[in-house]
């Protein structure tokens, strides 16, 4: 085998074994089966154009990743959105204040009781509901598991605007998990229960 | 050990987020490490956080659909059969 056919092969089977990152990623990003798959082959295309930019072959997973979240964030913006830009949402909802319950620390844990019972559907219908600002650096940081600067060169903003966008984005998502435990049952609310003290 | 020093639990619980994303300088990182080991309030708050973003982590692979996984399997033969393709050097 030449270089070169050790290359393509290279290369196709580090697709075949990311591709299921690859789907699950495109569809949380589009939320659509059909987009997500032609943004997977599009970026499989830009991946491939763009090979030699990968210094690294162990790092093929977070780099191929970045193209497919760099590329649909480049169609949004050339459809017109802005994606970067935020609403302004104050919100720091706090799941496990809302679960956690100190007399019971060292008998039971229904903050744990409550992930045990949380389906896969739960958390895609809960992000698939954010709004887009908050939905994507909850999807780059937790999702894909990029870093804050990562995320910041790809949305072009600050670093701390990805802070303050994630952590309203995470008190979105828990709040959501919350309402949607309690709208099925799982959960009866308390209304304006307050955070567990701490010391 | 020296208790004295340590991180309150409101700072603690402040740097929680930053803590488990791996984004907080070393000494920081350290603190908030130490802090989570005496106090099992703040420890229970930390491994729900931690358990919540690994189920989340779960949700960036799916299921590859056969017409998908053929229909890339036809894009790399392509790029294999394109023999002149020659890579952009940056």
């Amino acid at each position: 085998m030449n270089e070169r056919s050790a290359e393509c092969a290279w290369f196709e089977q580090a697709v075949l074994n990311v591709l299921p990152e690859l789907v699950g990623t495109a569809r949380r990003l589009t939320r659509n089966r059909e987009d997500a798959e032609d943004l997977v082959a599009e970026a499989i295309t830009r991946a491939w154009v763009n090979r030699a930019t990968l210094k690294e072959r162990e790092r093929f997973t977070g780099w191929v990743i970045r193209i497919l979240t760099n590329l649909f964030l480049s169609q949004r913006r050339s459809e017109g959105d802005h994606p970067h830009e935020a609403l302004e949402v104050d919100e720091d909802f706090s799941l496990y204040e809302r679960l956690h319950q100190p007399f019971l620390l060292w008998w039971s844990t229904p903050e744990q009781e409550f992930l045990d019972r949380l389906l896969r559907e739960d958390l895609v219908r809960a992000i698939g509901v954010l709004p887009e600002p908050f939905r994507l650096v909850v999807l780059m940081a937790d999702v894909e598991g990029q870093s804050y600067g990562e995320i910041a060169e790809s949305l072009c903003v600050p670093i701390g605007t990805v802070r303050s966008r994630l952590a309203r984005g995470r008190g979105l998502l828990q709040r959501a998990l919350w309402e949607h435990a309690c709208d099925a049952g799982l959960r009866s609310e308390s209304p304006e229960r307050r955070p567990s003290s701490h010391g | 050990m020296d208790n004295l020093n340590m991180m309150t639990c409101e700072k603690a619980i402040r740097s929680l987020a930053a803590y488990l994303d791996d984004e907080l300088a070393g000494d920081v990182q350290q603190n908030v490490e130490r802090h989570l080991e005496f106090c099992r309030s703040c420890y229970s708050r930390a491994e729900f956080e931690r358990r919540l973003k690994s189920e989340l982590r779960k949700l960036g692979k799916d299921e590859v659909p056969v017409g998908l996984e053929q229909r890339v399997r036809r894009l790399l033969q392509s790029f294999t059969l394109s023999a002149d393709t020659v890579p952009k050097h940056h």
